[in-house]
């Protein structure tokens, strides 16, 4: 065994005595926890618990359109979230509407769950945009392209909470990847010397793009939120349950100003890191096989099953449903006009500026002429 | 309207400006580091910590990309935050989160977010320091749509383009010429300023000089050593880099027919370049002489024994006007 697969069999398995918290086992049975109860009741909660699969099966349908409209050449690009529903469904769904969210690009399972409309976000896929939608309507921000960024604007953010004397919460998501960026360790000293009201999603996805975790760490992330004076946990994050469970546990307590949390969900890029990627050139042969078995959707299908929570009728009109949102994708990308090319001088500046002004004179002269 | 002036120093107008913006607007607040209890290296935020608390006057850890994001997240919040970067070289930390995130955030979110945020950088040589503290690094910032750039020359000016930076939705890099800090002058804080626009410090027929920021004054004592010989230079302060108000130079070289740039920037690809691209364009037929740059040489900014031939000097500059004259 080389020293790199044994580093990938610690991070990415299970640890003795390092489990991640699971309360969602894959076969879709509810195992307790000694630390952290069950989230949901399965009979009281069962609004809940369907509509958190409702959107876990949404948002993939949202995912296999986009990848589909990729490959007939509708969008430029897509940056798929297979296989990372529970991690982001479960902790959206622990959010109040008035917390707010800071992504990357990949977070379009809580974009969806933030509500944010799948369309308005594949035009930045198609270009017709860098943003979509509203982030104060939807307490979400904008897809962050630069690995980090965002986890500081977090932080900010976090401490502007504290200024207004508010009890709303953050969460600053980010992958394995990103963990690596100057900014997250920043953003960890700044949170942790303001004792920000942020959460820390890591999203362990083993891959960043072509490099596997052991070229980011040689501990468990979630071991490096000691270093700066924060409790962590490690979740299962194709557990739903454990998702929702321990991230409300984490926005509860940063909102009573304890400082953050660190949460490191261990899951898996089923994808490619985007649709310009081969991961057939780097995944080690039947990763994708054992992963696939501990799929998030399915074990909550059976545990819906199981418990009665959803029954057989239940679950083909929820397939009815993300057939509809397939067909109204599809036809709002594929109907979708390009912008007015004079647009592009938009919103540059919030007030005028005469050096923008000028450029969009002389462009409106060569578009309406046909030089550009 | 014009009220009754004091002088000070242009740490002191700076302190000033903050000071009143805080005052004005609970949402204003700065971060940065040493700028609490010390008041700052250069004492700018002197007193502030004391009288605003250290919510609103924030001590930051060392770290400037730090600084810049966290500022991005408060804005974001509805904060209007003034960051102090302690010296021109060290901002590049800052670099990323100011040109992809700082710059480019209203544009992405599609007009729906503003980031009204400040970031003062004390720039420019001619104090004696070490590496990384005497770099004009304007140029990067202008380069980059979506940030402004504003530079005074004076006490005076100080005052007025810091309070218009805080009051810009769209976020500022404020150049703070460190050699000036010390300089006394008269400061009228009712005095009504367009912060966007360029202004003609002083008139003169002969030849058009063409400054900002620690040039200012340099170009003013070169036009009144030249005016002891007979020319008459006019010295246009552009104050602010981005927009850059070119229409004051033209119509100034369209009388003179003769351009100086100076600035301590690096001469190659520096705000010099641009300025002489639009100036030749704009006065190609009025142009007695090529537009001609007195500014850094190409090599990093040397050790401080060096800056005295390094910096554009009033003898440099009066070189400088005399060959130009003599075509």
């Amino acid at each position: 065994m080389t020293q790199g697969s044994h580093m990938r069999d610690s991070l990415g398995g299970f640890l003795p005595g390092d489990e991640p918290i699971r309360l969602l086992a894959p076969d879709g049975t509810a195992t307790d926890h000694p630390l952290v109860p069950q989230p949901v009741d399965p009979i009281d909660d069962a609004d809940l618990l369907r509509a958190m699969y409702r959107d876990m099966v949404l948002a993939r349908r949202v995912d296999t359109e986009a990848t589909a409209l990729q490959r007939t050449g509708e969008l430029g690009l897509w940056s798929s979230c297979l296989g990372q529903e529970a991690a982001q469904i479960g902790s959206a769904h622990a959010m109040r509407a008035t917390d707010f969210a800071f992504p990357t690009y990949r977070e379009s399972a809580v974009a969806w769950a933030r509500g944010v409309d799948p369309v308005g976000l594949l035009g930045l896929y198609r270009g017709t945009t860098h943003g979509g939608w509203d982030p104060v309507e939807h307490g979400f921000g904008l897809f962050t392209i630069v690995l980090g960024s965002q986890v500081l604007h977090a932080v900010g953010y976090a401490m502007g909470i504290q200024r207004d004397g508010s009890d709303d919460a953050v969460i600053a998501y980010y992958g394995d990847g990103a963990g690596s960026e100057g900014d997250v360790h920043e953003a960890m000293v700044f949170a942790t010397v303001e004792a920000a009201p942020v959460v820390f999603f890591c999203q362990n996805n083993g891959w960043a793009i072509s490099e596997p975790i052991e070229r980011q760490t040689r501990v468990p992330f979630a071991q490096r939120a000691a270093g700066y004076g924060m409790p962590a946990v490690r979740i299962d994050g194709n557990d739903v349950l454990a998702s929702l469970a321990v991230t409300r546990w984490a926005l509860e307590r940063v909102r009573t100003g304890s400082g953050p949390v660190f949460i490191e969900a261990i899951t898996y890029r089923m994808g490619a890191h985007t649709t310009s990627d081969d991961p057939t050139r780097y995944r080690p042969a039947g990763e994708l096989e054992h992963w696939a078995g501990l799929d998030p959707i399915d074990r909550m299908e059976r545990y819906l099953r199981s418990t009665g929570a959803a029954d057989d009728a239940w679950f083909a009109e929820l397939e009815a449903q993300a057939d509809a949102l397939g067909e109204r994708i599809r036809a709002h990308v594929r109907g979708a006009q390009d912008p007015d090319p004079i647009e592009m001088f938009d919103h540059v500046y919030a007030e005028p500026h005469a050096d923008v002004q000028r450029d969009r004179t002389r462009w409106e002269s060569m578009i309406s002429g046909g030089a550009a | 309207m014009s009220g009754v002036t004091t002088e000070m120093t242009m740490v002191a107008a700076l302190n000033a400006a903050l000071r009143r913006a805080m005052d004005e607007d609970p949402k204003v607040v700065l971060l940065g580091e040493d700028i609490g209890t010390l008041g700052g290296v250069f004492r700018v935020t002197d007193g502030l910590a004391k009288d605003f608390g250290d919510s609103r006057v924030v001590g930051t850890p060392l770290a400037e990309a730090g600084i810049v994001g966290t500022a991005v997240g408060l804005a974001m919040r509805g904060y209007r935050p003034v960051v102090e970067i302690q010296f021109d070289g060290f901002v590049y930390p800052a670099f990323d989160q100011i040109v992809t995130q700082v710059a480019k955030h209203h544009y992405r979110s599609g007009g729906r977010t503003t980031l009204p945020i400040v970031i003062r950088i004390p720039y420019g040589g001619g104090i004696g320091a070490v590496e990384h503290h005497s770099e004009s690094p304007e140029a990067y910032f202008v380069h980059t749509p979506g940030l402004r750039t504003l530079t005074p020359a004076d006490a005076d000016e100080a005052y007025h383009l810091l309070r218009a930076a805080i009051a810009c939705d769209d976020p500022v890099v404020f150049f703070e010429p460190k050699r000036r800090y010390w300089d006394r002058g008269e400061v009228d804080t009712a005095r009504a300023v367009d912060p966007w626009t360029s202004r003609v410090v002083r008139e003169g027929g002969d030849i058009t000089l063409v400054a900002y920021g620690p040039m200012v004054r340099t170009c003013r004592e070169a036009a009144d050593a030249l005016a002891d010989q007979g020319v008459q230079a006019e010295v246009i302060d552009l104050r602010s880099l981005s927009p850059l108000d070119l229409d004051p130079v033209i119509a100034s070289v369209q009388r003179t027919g003769r351009c100086v740039v100076v600035h301590e920037a690096v001469e190659i690809a520096g705000l010099g370049a641009e300025i002489a691209a639009q100036v030749q364009q704009q006065c190609f037929f009025h142009l007695e002489a090529p537009v001609t740059r007195v500014a850094g040489a190409y090599l990093p900014y040397p050790p401080s024994r060096f800056e005295k031939h390094y910096l554009p000097s009033i003898d440099r500059v009066i070189a400088t006007v005399n060959q130009v004259m003599s075509l």
